[in-house]
């Protein structure tokens, strides 16, 4: 009995504590996350934004989710039940499971696995499934459009966002996210693979749907694609869902590029502040690069975007690979 | 070990249950999400057995973008099951005999791995040392030294089936307006705008 405790219950605690940890603390700047964006795209279009609960309006995300939870969950008649509620079931638990292995600090991650890149890889892959099921099972026409535009958008920037990630591989040498980390103590990737960079954040645009490549939700002609028929709790889902894996993908363009939760210089004033610290600075200075493109830009067409994906990324990203290879080798730089 | 073996059995169990049901479901969007369930377990599996590599790449390529594009056309098709299923007796036989086969290959190849000792010996030669080499650079090393050939002939092999689809599908339509990306932006303001002196009263 005392092995049960001391193999098995224990740990599970630890590990419950420890997801708990990660995961409320996500779920948590989310509701910032969206009052700062609120206030940013206020600021950017010269309006005030939300000014009204709590002090500078702080609290609004937290009335807003609060109304929202008391509203009636309507579940449409021609609605395929079942699925109708795995889709945002499954995109909210899809955005959190991603952050187990997310390292905060050099011995601050619940999952140190060392096929790390590739989990992330293959839960952000998995993403789609949350919209295209909630597309087809609201049969809504304005759905279902959106969820077809989000399949073939998502796994086409997919395969470049592969091909980035195989590059920072084989100059990190691993696919332990600490050890990629480690590995930019002397310079961030994103200086010598700075093309490699600026693919990946855009693509990251196109996976996480956001503007300038919200097809999928495009409300001038969609009304608000995938999401149209939903409403109160399944609706806060993907709408959690979609902030956390903002969130994420800014996660991970820090650790594969922006050197994870190292300082930005190695000497004095910048090692006194804690690893977390930096990692959490630098996903929000991307978060407002995030919201600033949102306001800047205007939405794509379907067309471009589909000629943006395969025509200029991928052979800029196959071609970066193979560039990197090569080089890796000429100079006898690679990894051991 | 009791909960390795539960995990072990709870995934073997959900991936025969849902492959069941991917033959089973009368709906067809149902099958497809219950073949990715069991695409799903059989990673578990090979992450039971510490293969994590393979599992993340099962994810990544059969549940992240094929079954995706399965999702995607079934859905598009708009299937009537029922009116497939009429003809579920006249294919009984060839269907069967196809199984049939299959299964008696399966058998062939699972004994002659267990018994013929040459066969053994060649399966179990070349892995590296688990201990010092994690399992994506002992199967980096396994594919591109041993089997080097035969995987580039893979590739090839898929390279030529992609160009075949890419042949098949292309057509070229006449009289469709396409945006030529290069000539607009090569545009200059001299050939876009002339700026003409109107007098007033006379128009141009």
């Amino acid at each position: 009995m005392a092995s049960l405790w001391q193999g098995y219950a224990l740990p599970g605690i630890i590990i419950l504590l420890q997801i708990l940890a990660v995961m409320l603390p996500v779920m948590i700047s989310v509701a910032f996350l969206v009052y700062f964006e609120r206030k940013t795209l206020a600021a950017m279009t010269l309006r005030r934004g939300p000014n009204v609960v709590g002090p500078f309006g702080v609290l609004q995300s937290f009335a807003d989710f609060i109304k929202v939870f008391f509203k009636e969950t309507i579940i449409p008649t021609g609605a395929n039940k079942v699925v109708f509620l795995a889709a945002p079931i499954l995109t909210f638990v899809l955005a959190m499971i991603a952050w187990a292995v997310i390292p905060f600090s050099e011995k601050l991650v619940v999952a140190d696995i060392n096929v790390g890149v590739l989990y992330l890889f293959a839960i952000s892959s998995l993403g789609v499934y949350g919209v295209v099921m909630a597309g087809w099972a609201s049969n809504s026409r304005y759905a279902f459009l959106g969820a077809l535009r989000s399949a073939a958008q998502m796994v086409s920037y997919e395969v470049s966002i592969g091909f980035v990630i195989v590059t920072v591989l084989l100059v990190a040498g691993s696919m332990n996210l600490n050890d990629i980390v480690e590995a930019q103590r002397t310079i961030w990737f994103a200086i010598p693979l700075l093309p490699m960079f600026v693919i990946f954040f855009i693509s990251a645009l196109a996976e996480t749907n956001r503007h300038p490549f919200d097809l999928p939700e495009a409300e001038s002609e969609l009304v608000a694609g995938f999401q149209v028929e939903y409403s109160a709790v399944p609706f806060v889902l993907f709408f959690l869902g979609e902030y956390a894996n903002m969130m994420l993908m800014s996660a991970l363009t820090v650790i594969l590029f922006l050197g994870g939760w190292l300082p930005p210089f190695d000497v004095a004033p910048f090692t006194w502040l804690p690893a977390p610290f930096w990692l959490i600075g630098k996903i929000i200075v991307l978060l407002f690069v995030f919201i600033w493109v949102r306001a800047t830009f205007p939405r794509y067409r379907y067309d471009q975007l589909m000629r943006l994906g395969w025509k200029v990324f991928l052979p800029a990203s196959l071609l970066w690979v193979v560039l990197t290879a090569g080089v890796l080798v000429t100079f006898d730089w690679l990894p051991a | 070990m009791i909960v390795g073996a539960i995990a072990f059995y709870l995934f073997a169990g959900m991936i025969i249950a849902s492959a069941v049901m991917v033959i089973a479901a009368r709906n067809p969007v149902h099958s497809v999400l219950f073949l990715i369930l069991s695409f799903f377990n059989a990673s578990g599996l090979f992450v039971l057995l510490g293969a994590e590599f393979l599992a993340m790449i099962l994810v990544i390529v059969y549940v992240g973008a094929v079954a995706v594009l399965f999702l995607f056309v079934v859905m598009m098709l708009n299937i009537n099951f029922v009116e497939l299923r009429q003809g579920f007796l006249q294919y009984l036989p060839i269907g069967g005999l196809v199984g049939l086969i299959l299964l008696i290959e399966l058998f062939f190849v699972i004994a002659a791995g267990i018994t013929d000792p040459e066969v053994v010996a060649l399966a179990s030669a070349p892995i590296p040392p688990l201990s010092d080499l994690t399992n994506t650079e002992a199967l980096g090393q396994l594919i591109y030294t041993r089997y080097v050939y035969l995987f580039q002939t893979a590739g090839m092999v898929l390279l030529v089936a992609m160009v075949g689809a890419i042949v098949l599908t292309l057509r070229q339509r006449e009289g469709v307006r396409k945006q030529s990306i290069a000539r607009q932006v090569a545009r200059t303001r001299e050939e876009s705008i002339e700026i003409k002196t109107v007098t007033p009263g006379s128009g141009i």
